[in-house]
């Protein structure tokens, strides 16, 4: 089983084409994408080896916390619950992707570890398997949302398929952030804890469990917060509404700085990663 | 025709993940030259050190040497994985890379699906990987244990079954650490066979070991590394003295 014709691997360290690397890296990788899918499956069936629902805890739980939430948070805010739960769903599922997006890229390259030391491969499937496995899980609690909707009988209608590319634009800035916080985490190790703070305090100050309208003229400075713009993409034409161009265009301009970021540390960095991890 | 030519090739780890100033203190005051400081002030270690060499179609080369002289750092850096700060390297033919048996192993998966995931991560699809797992089997000679999990193999079954995934793609050019000698004797009958057969199909064999009779009958050359430097290049018989 030989694979014609032999591949030449050539390296001079005093021309590193660093670009062309990094360009050849993200084409295999993209090209080797079954395997980025394989070991994201993996991943998730891993996860939930011999427990009896399997990935379906990833949904239950999340039904558990929005029923809690809801409720309570209904009472606080003197809301009626009919309104504000499916409000919240959405929310809360649609901000848990993006959270979950930004903990996993933080570990995309130190989790691979054992594989980046021992066998060449590029480094774009292990960024290409967190979008995935996020993906996945998204597909688990996703489903949720239609069925708050169906019990409160709220109909998005066909506007709720403008949701589709802020999806798109989800699984884009998971890619590009893999590659820019895999990078960064694997250098400096402070970086995780960081990350995770800024995540948690990120669930407050953006617009998940409070309603944008809540903070008065503030209003129009929130797409300023790079997590309420890429949110309400997805959000927006769920709820009813459209999104506004604004919104839309500094989502795209977030991703656009995120990904720019990421091509250029790897294109800089591509060939430390293995001394990093 | 697989060749490897490294030209002044230098390869240097950055401890970064330790405490530099008192990994300092107390390395460097014994240290034998390897331990520098680079231009941004981190200590770095001289891995592998200004090396030349050609390494020829047909070529069956023992990397020979003390622990720590850069004897597997080098089988990296010709499978790719570690771009050299300094000098050139040019690989010509496919490499196929035993270094770790377990990396892209899945404890969790069976022994047929380790061969499928394995052949995703050499770029084949699903479909040449179930082909490949015949031939993975036959040679391995697992029986019913390839429908298992491997976390249920022995450390001999775990070896089968890298050496076998790594030389059914009869690679051009084999990258092997001495970790397969971990094989029982009958297997290492196979082994050799298969092997011998690979060489003799003009492919070039690397191989990292201590064991100097590995050296003797498997290969033609010898190269000793000693302090991430080459200091001895040739036959078996130079490099090791007659036996």
């Amino acid at each position: 089983m030989r694979h014609p014709p032999s591949p030449v691997h050539e390296f001079d360290a005093a021309d590193p084409q660093r670009r062309l690397r990094a360009r050849e890296d993200i084409a295999t990788g993209f090209a080797r994408w079954r395997l980025a899918w394989a070991l994201a499956r993996g991943d998730i069936t891993h996860r939930y080896r011999g427990s009896v629902l399997g990935p379906l805890w990833l949904t239950i739980s999340t039904a558990v916390t929005l029923a809690a939430l809801g409720i309570l948070y209904a009472k606080l805010f003197r809301m009626d619950v009919a309104e504000y739960l499916p409000w919240l769903s959405v929310s809360l599922i649609v901000w848990g992707v993006i959270s979950q997006m930004v903990t996993d890229a933080t570990t995309s390259l130190t989790a691979a570890e054992g594989v980046i030391r021992q066998m060449p491969l590029p480094y774009t499937v292990h960024a290409l398997r967190v979008v995935f496995r996020n993906a996945v899980v998204a597909a688990h609690n996703l489903p949720l949302i239609a069925v708050v909707f169906a019990l409160y009988g709220v109909a998005p209608g066909w506007g709720a398929l403008l949701a589709i590319p802020g999806l798109i634009l989800f699984a884009v800035a998971a890619f590009a952030a893999s590659i820019l916080l895999g990078m960064l985490c694997a250098r400096f190790r402070d970086i995780p804890p960081i990350v995770g703070s800024v995540m948690q305090l990120a669930f407050f100050i953006s617009p998940v469990i409070w309603k944008p309208d809540m903070v008065g003229h503030w209003e129009p400075l929130l797409p300023l917060n790079p997590f309420f713009a890429l949110m309400e993409t997805v959000r927006d034409p769920l709820i009813g509404g459209t999104g506004s161009v604004v919104i839309w265009g500094m989502a795209v301009l977030w991703t656009a700085l995120l990904s720019a970021g990421a091509w250029a540390l790897f294109v800089r960095f591509r060939g430390r990663i293995a001394f990093w991890v | 025709m697989a060749t490897i030519e490294a030209s002044g090739l230098a390869i240097e780890f950055p401890l970064y993940h330790h405490n530099a100033r008192s990994l300092k203190q107390r390395i460097l005051s014994s240290s034998r030259l390897r331990l520098r400081k680079d231009e941004d002030n981190r200590i770095v270690v001289a891995a592998l050190r200004d090396l030349t060499f050609t390494i020829g179609s047909g070529e069956r080369v023992a990397l020979v040497g003390p622990n720590g002289a850069g004897k597997t750092t080098l089988l990296r850096t010709v499978a790719g994985i570690y771009e050299p700060v300094a000098g050139r390297l040019r690989v010509s033919g496919e490499i196929g890379s035993l270094i770790d048996p377990a990396a892209g192993m899945d404890n969790l998966l069976t022994g047929r699906e380790n061969v499928v995931l394995r052949a995703l991560y050499r770029g084949m699809t699903e479909a040449e990987g179930h082909a490949l797992a015949e031939d993975v089997a036959g040679f391995a000679g697992l029986g019913d244990f390839l429908d298992m999990p491997i976390r249920g193999y022995s450390a001999g079954m775990n070896v089968r079954l890298a050496f076998a995934m790594a030389t059914a793609l009869t690679p051009e050019i084999l990258l092997m650490d001495e970790w397969f000698l971990a094989g029982d004797a009958e297997f290492m009958v196979k082994a050799e066979e298969r092997l011998s057969r690979m060489v003799t199909d003009a492919e070039i064999l690397v191989i990292a070991t201590h064991d100097t009779t590995i050296v003797r009958k498997w290969c033609t050359r010898a190269i000793r590394l000693e302090g991430g430097r080459i200091t001895a290049d040739g036959t078996p018989d130079e490099v090791l003295g007659a036996a």
